[in-house]
């Protein structure tokens, strides 16, 4: 079986991020594999494991910020796909979703194409749904669980887990799948596999290598807002005892008219 | 000069940072009131390899070098110093010594499962009357015929009561002069008979780690298990040191870290007169010396890390590191305390267990009066570097790997 991992690198969770005349900055903090993708990895590792196959990494970014691929990489990915080109700057995500799926081709023969349910920057959690329509194959979004698959036969088996519940979905293959938290804890990279990575070369592709040109994209961001601070009043509702305290609580809350 | 840590670096710092994260931070400050080392630790940072970090892969480890072994010390300890404790005990005192010093025979024997973590490893050498007058420890090892027959009591020994094998001095000749000519070094697996052990409780710090006693009664090992040549234990013994301090250094520096991460999260939280801490000069002036603090021990084990890797000398180095961070790592947590106000006081903040956890590294592994006594030695030219008739071998990627 052969699966195509897409990650894809943000900056770290932990950084301090801040709007400068429109533009993001998050100052000198490293770049990391968006955090969902991990749990994508994960699947598409666990999957190979236990049919046989290969798992390839593919992200699209700017030259140089290999930081998601190393990622998978070094936990177990085997082979890997850098896609960047100066052309693709401010790409949307119809036209992101263009040069993955001309990408995607060119790897050629996958079985599956996992993605992250989200990534934790843009946060629309779109691209799997349209890679699929580009590529036209299933989309099978929000998978915690991998029922059955059987890449001779074609076919998929998943549980797609929401918050109204869940539902078991039949799909043939190929298909585009993307990976909620539920799956299952990613696993750390090994040292062997973060030497392995470290020194792994892997074909960088730009718009040429895949035959297209650049996707024009339709949606852009003329504009960038910190969000608004607000005024926070934080009060300790007096009383000796608890049920004082809850009353004086409740005769505030009606006071400032919230019951 | 290239002060530029590696991809390789930066994975490995990120990998342990996320597990100390995930999966020790959590509970850390109930596993410091319980006392005692959380039963999954040492399982897990077996399965993870951390334990074989550094060293080849053909003794079963992970061909990591030494600047990835002081990087995983910073980080455990930036969450807790009994991980790091871990690392200085298990891969500095007892795996290291084993690759510097053991035979092919010990190293396929003892050293192979301690990297893989099947097995673990503590140094035996401070005694209940010997640390920093370790030339006169009491506890003794016998030749008789093949064997040497062990007597005497080792304390303050992190990890007595997990590991499965020690490397431990004990003195061999009552005779020698001068007596550290009298020292002999033996790996010693814990199950021989004769060996009782036990945990030391009432620490100040390091209360989420494993502290103890071993007591050797008539206990019998064979003289294969001699480290070295009889007579060596001295100069093995700190050699050890070398490698355990250089873990301590790395460890002292994520607790700067530490403290100042609370640090700068706290002033940002807190305000007094209307304005945020951190906008008071006096608190800047706290914080400004955290951070330098933290950037000067980071260089100075990372200093003795690449010296490691190029298999060059690297006592007096590790030495100032040692000296330099556990110093500063305990004035961090102080003033992160201080930072704190009377929250600092209380453990519903971390800091106090920083302050509480510094406080030991300024005696164990070399007190900072030893770590003095040698850097002036270095300074006033009494001190040379004799050439070891075993140096610890240079990191080379293409043999470790």
């Amino acid at each position: 079986m052969k699966i195509i991992v897409c990650v894809k690198q943000v900056p770290d969770t932990a950084a301090t991020m801040s709007v400068e005349n429109g533009i993001i900055s998050w100052g000198d903090a490293p770049l990391i594999i968006n955090p969902w993708d991990e749990y994508a990895v994960e699947a598409a590792l666990n999957l190979v494991a236990d049919q046989g196959g290969d798992v390839t990494a593919l992200c699209l970014g700017k030259e140089g910020e290999t930081e998601a691929i190393k990622h998978a990489l070094a936990m177990g990915a085997d082979t890997a796909v850098m896609v960047s080109d100066p052309a693709l700057k401010g790409l949307d995500n119809v036209s992101a979703s263009r040069v993955l799926a001309a990408a995607i081709e060119k790897i050629g023969d996958a079985d599956l194409v996992l993605f992250g349910q989200q990534s934790v920057d843009t946060d629309t959690g779109l691209l799997p749904v349209q890679v699929a329509r580009v590529l036209g194959w299933p989309s099978l979004t929000l998978v915690s669980k991998f029922e059955s698959i059987a890449a001779d036969d074609g076919k998929i088996q998943v549980l797609r887990t929401m918050e109204e519940g869940g539902q078991v979905v039949d799909a043939p293959l190929p298909a585009v799948v993307s990976v909620t938290k539920d799956y299952a804890e990613p696993r750390y990279p090994s040292f062997m596999g973060i030497r392995k990575a470290s020194k792994a070369e892997f074909p960088k592709w730009g718009l040429a290598d895949l035959g297209i040109e650049a996707p024009t994209s339709s949606v852009s961001w003329p504009e960038v807002l910190e969000p608004e601070q607000k005024e926070i009043v934080t009060e300790i509702i007096p009383g000796d005892t608890p049920e004082e305290k809850a009353q004086n609580l409740v005769d505030k809350l009606i006071a400032e008219k919230v019951l | 000069m290239d002060f530029k840590l590696s991809e390789e670096h930066l994975m490995v710092q990120r990998m342990v940072r996320d597990f100390a994260a995930k999966e020790v931070l959590p509970g850390i400050q109930e596993q410091d009131r319980v006392g005692g080392m959380a039963p999954f630790v040492l399982p897990r940072m077996a399965e993870l390899g951390i334990l074989g970090i550094t060293m080849p892969v053909k003794y079963g480890g992970q061909g990591m070098d030494y600047i990835s072994l002081g990087l995983v010390s910073e980080e455990l300890e930036a969450v807790d110093t009994s991980l790091r404790v871990v690392i200085s005990v298990h891969n500095g005192l007892s795996c290291l010594t084993l690759l510097q010093w053991g035979t092919e025979g010990q190293k396929e024997k003892f050293l192979v499962p301690l990297s893989r973590g099947e097995k673990i490893g503590c140094g035996a050498f401070t005694e209940p009357g010997a640390g920093s007058d370790f030339a006169n420890i009491q506890a003794t090892a016998k030749k008789e015929g093949d064997s040497y027959i062990l007597n005497g009591e080792k304390m303050w020994i992190s990890l007595a009561t997990a590991a499965d094998f020690t490397v431990a001095t004990f003195r061999t000749d009552l005779q020698a002069e001068p007596a550290y000519r009298g020292l002999s070094t033996f790996i010693v697996d814990m199950d021989t008979p004769g060996i009782t052990r036990g945990d030391i409780h009432g620490k100040l710090g390091v209360r989420a780690g494993s502290t103890g006693w071993i007591n050797f009664q008539d206990v019998q090992i064979p003289s294969e298990n001699l480290l070295g040549e009889a007579g060596e234990g001295f100069k093995i013994t700190m050699s050890a040191f070398d490698n355990g301090r250089y873990t301590v250094a790395a460890g002292a520096t994520g607790l700067i870290r530490a403290s100042l991460e609370a640090s700068k999260k706290y002033v940002d939280e807190r305000a007094v007169s209307g304005q945020p801490l951190s906008e008071l000069q006096l608190i800047q002036a706290k914080i400004a010396r955290i951070a330098l603090d933290y950037q000067a021990a980071r260089l100075l084990y990372l200093q003795a890390g690449w010296l490691k890797n190029q298999g060059l000398r690297n006592t007096r180095e590790t030495s100032a590191a040692k000296w330099f961070a556990t110093e500063a790592s305990f004035r961090a947590a102080s003033e992160a305390l201080q930072i704190h106000g009377a929250y600092g006081y209380s453990d519903e903040y971390p800091v106090e267990r920083y302050l509480r956890n510094a406080r030991g590294a300024m005696i164990y592994e070399g007190s900072s009066e030893i770590q003095s006594l040698i850097q002036a030695g270095y300074a006033l030219e009494k001190r040379r570097d004799k050439r070891l008739r075993r140096e610890l071998p240079a990191y080379d990627h293409e043999t470790w790997t």
